[in-house]
């Protein structure tokens, strides 16, 4: 489906609105049908059909049905939906940001800052004072991944980027430092912990979609979606960036404010998503520079395209992860490192001249 | 009117610009010439709102630092250097990005880049990539883009103002005369228009009013015939040149002569 609107040419009109409008459309059916699979599919024999049938003419709904179809799968299929969108979404966001098809939450080091966050939240969380504890409830972890991830995108902001000019090699190499310092000091903290708290910490760095839950899903999804939320008022001062923060600035963009804007954005996703899922890898590359070569980098027409494939996407891999070696389930990150390395090594080909500035 | 009483800038604690009082009038070319590292660039920069500065700078009387990013927007447009793009955007996309925020679009606003790269020469790329054509070609899509920016040279009996810096730099002889044409017929409408140039006789020729630049000041400020002399020009740029007049139609022309 995504492939018919690859190799099109140019239109020599230069306006590419009118195809990206259409693959828009395309990719909110592709959704649509993904998250009906999603419900769908799982290890036990239960039918979301026969369910709305039984719904519609009445019929009583066994509890096990309705057990296994609005409290594991709903949730867990929402909860993929919202990541996979967080995660794209960061990814064309930061790219914009940097000016640069190669970067990644995951390859800069966010998700890591934000799992020292999140594991900082559950091992010494127990130290809060018990008012800001009951305070922050379910959130907690959520929020410290958020703050994790944020200190991690501002530090590789100052390191990578000079008088308004990016350096790939800088933001990739600070990218795994900052990563290498925030697993350092997640170790120390898992050194720390004590019985109850490693068991929350396997559960949470499963780095799958398993552990999903209403609750999981109700604390970090309004994060997710703040973060989202910023997306539209984004668009056109990253399509101006791309000529540079002078001109952008030219153009009557608040660059600075722009600029703390996106990082917040991307920090709120990408550490919310974390927060659930571990890290999960690739989708923030793999969408904005699929959706680049269909539809061209208009950001009004990348964001929310890569909210929809990257939730698309998403769901798609943790279908694969439930059902390959069914009734085991394999880690979601697994699935998407195998479609997205090969993608991700095919970037460096075809842009080697970009890293090696 | 666009004027600045004692501008300085420092960059880097190094002062680049040293108490400049410089002056523009709209319905004018101003060009701004000088050896290389004698502020030009620092000047204009300075003037479109990039750079801190302290003194004053005015456009049509408000302070320049007063003015919020948008506003300053919808008053000028500025020609960088050269402009690196980051995405494969296609020709329309980059000229579309001139048509402002703040400004309500109109009807005819999608119509404007055709017009604008009809303008600059360049009908019938609208559907290339940015990033695949010539140096030449880039330049004059940003202008394009700029032109966007300010289509109308008079807004409401106020002026919009068009900064360009080396405009002519990456281009041949016939596209820099096609340019220097726009930005004097910007100025003929009633546009302000202030351009760093390098090329001395071209300036000569399209100028109005020329601001010649030494180390961070102005060495000489006024009509060509005024400030391009023998005299002015040589210290300026320290060697030794001759300014003279062909005979066909009295315009300037400066030679460059051997060292005795």
């Amino acid at each position: 489906m995504i492939a018919a609107f690859l190799p099109r040419p140019l239109a020599a009109s230069g306006d590419r609105s009118r195809p990206a409008q259409l693959l828009l459309l395309a990719l909110l059916v592709l959704l649509l049908l993904t998250s009906a699979v999603s419900l769908a599919v799982g290890a036990a024999d239960v039918s979301p059909l026969n369910v709305l049938g039984a719904w519609l003419s009445g019929e009583e709904i066994s509890i096990r049905e309705r057990v296994i179809l609005f409290d594991i799968r709903l949730p867990r299929m929402l909860t993929g939906l919202v990541i996979g969108a967080a995660l794209a979404v960061s990814g064309a966001v930061l790219q914009g940001l940097f000016r640069n098809p190669l970067a990644d939450p995951g390859l800069v080091g966010i998700s890591a800052g934000a799992g020292l966050g999140a594991v900082s939240a559950i091992v010494l969380g127990s130290a809060l004072p018990a008012t800001i504890a009951a305070a922050a409830g379910f959130y907690l972890v959520p929020i410290a991944a958020f703050l994790g991830g944020w200190v991690t995108v501002l530090c590789l902001y100052r390191i990578a980027t000079r008088a308004g000019q990016t350096s790939v090699a800088t933001m990739l190499l600070a990218g795994i430092a900052l990563a290498a310092l925030a697993s350092a000091g997640t170790g120390v903290l898992v050194t720390l912990a004590d019985d109850a708290q490693l068991r929350d910490l396997t559960f949470w760095g499963l780095g799958s979609l398993a552990g999903a839950s209403w609750v999981k899903l109700l604390s970090a999804a309004p994060i997710m979606l703040a973060g989202l939320a910023c997306a539209p008022l984004l668009t056109r001062a990253l399509n101006a960036l791309a000529l540079g923060e002078a001109a952008a600035m030219h153009l009557g963009i608040s660059v600075q404010r722009i600029k703390a804007l996106a990082i917040l954005s991307v920090a709120a996703s990408v550490g919310a998503a974390v927060a659930i899922s571990g890290g999960i890898g690739f989708v923030g590359i793999v969408v904005p520079h699929l959706l680049r070569l269909a539809i061209g980098p208009d950001h009004r027409f990348l964001l929310p395209a890569s909210a929809l494939l990257g939730a698309t996407l998403l769901l798609a891999a943790d279908i694969a992860a439930r059902t390959i070696v069914a009734p085991a389930e394999l880690p979601i990150g697994i699935i998407t490192a195998l479609v997205g390395g090969p993608v991700f090594l095919w970037i460096l080909l075809r842009k080697r001249g970009l890293v090696d500035v | 009117m666009l004027c600045t009483r004692q501008l300085s800038v420092t960059l880097n604690r190094r002062k680049i610009l040293h108490g400049v009082d410089f002056s523009a009038a709209p319905g004018q070319l101003t060009c701004i010439v000088g050896p290389n590292g004698s502020g030009k660039t620092t000047l204009l920069r300075a003037l479109t709102g990039e750079l801190p500065f302290t003194g004053e700078a005015l456009l049509d009387e408000t302070p320049i630092q007063s003015l919020r990013t948008e506003e300053l927007a919808a008053r000028r447009a500025v020609l960088p250097q050269a402009s690196p793009m980051a995405f494969p955007f296609t020709v329309l996309e980059v000229v579309r990005m001139g048509i402002g925020g703040g400004i309500a679009l109109r009807a005819d606003a999608a119509r404007l880049p055709q017009l604008a790269l009809e303008r600059v020469g360049l009908r019938g790329y609208e559907g290339r990539l940015f990033q695949q054509l010539s140096g030449g070609e880039q330049q004059r899509v940003q202008l394009a883009r700029v032109l966007v920016q300010v289509w109308k040279p008079v807004v409401g009996g106020v002026p919009r103002w068009l900064f360009l810096d080396e405009p002519v730099a990456a281009l041949d002889i016939g596209h820099q005369l096609q340019i220097m044409r726009l930005a004097q017929d910007f100025a003929r409408r009633g546009g302000g228009v202030i351009a760093v140039m390098h090329d001395l006789n071209l300036t000569a020729m399209v100028a109005d009013t020329v601001c010649l630049m030494q180390d961070g000041r102005i060495l000489a400020q006024g009509r060509v015939a005024d400030v391009f002399t023998d005299c002015t020009l040589g210290t300026a740029y320290g060697c030794s040149l001759r300014v003279s007049t062909p005979p066909p139609n009295g315009g300037v022309f400066i030679l460059p002569q051997a060292a005795e």
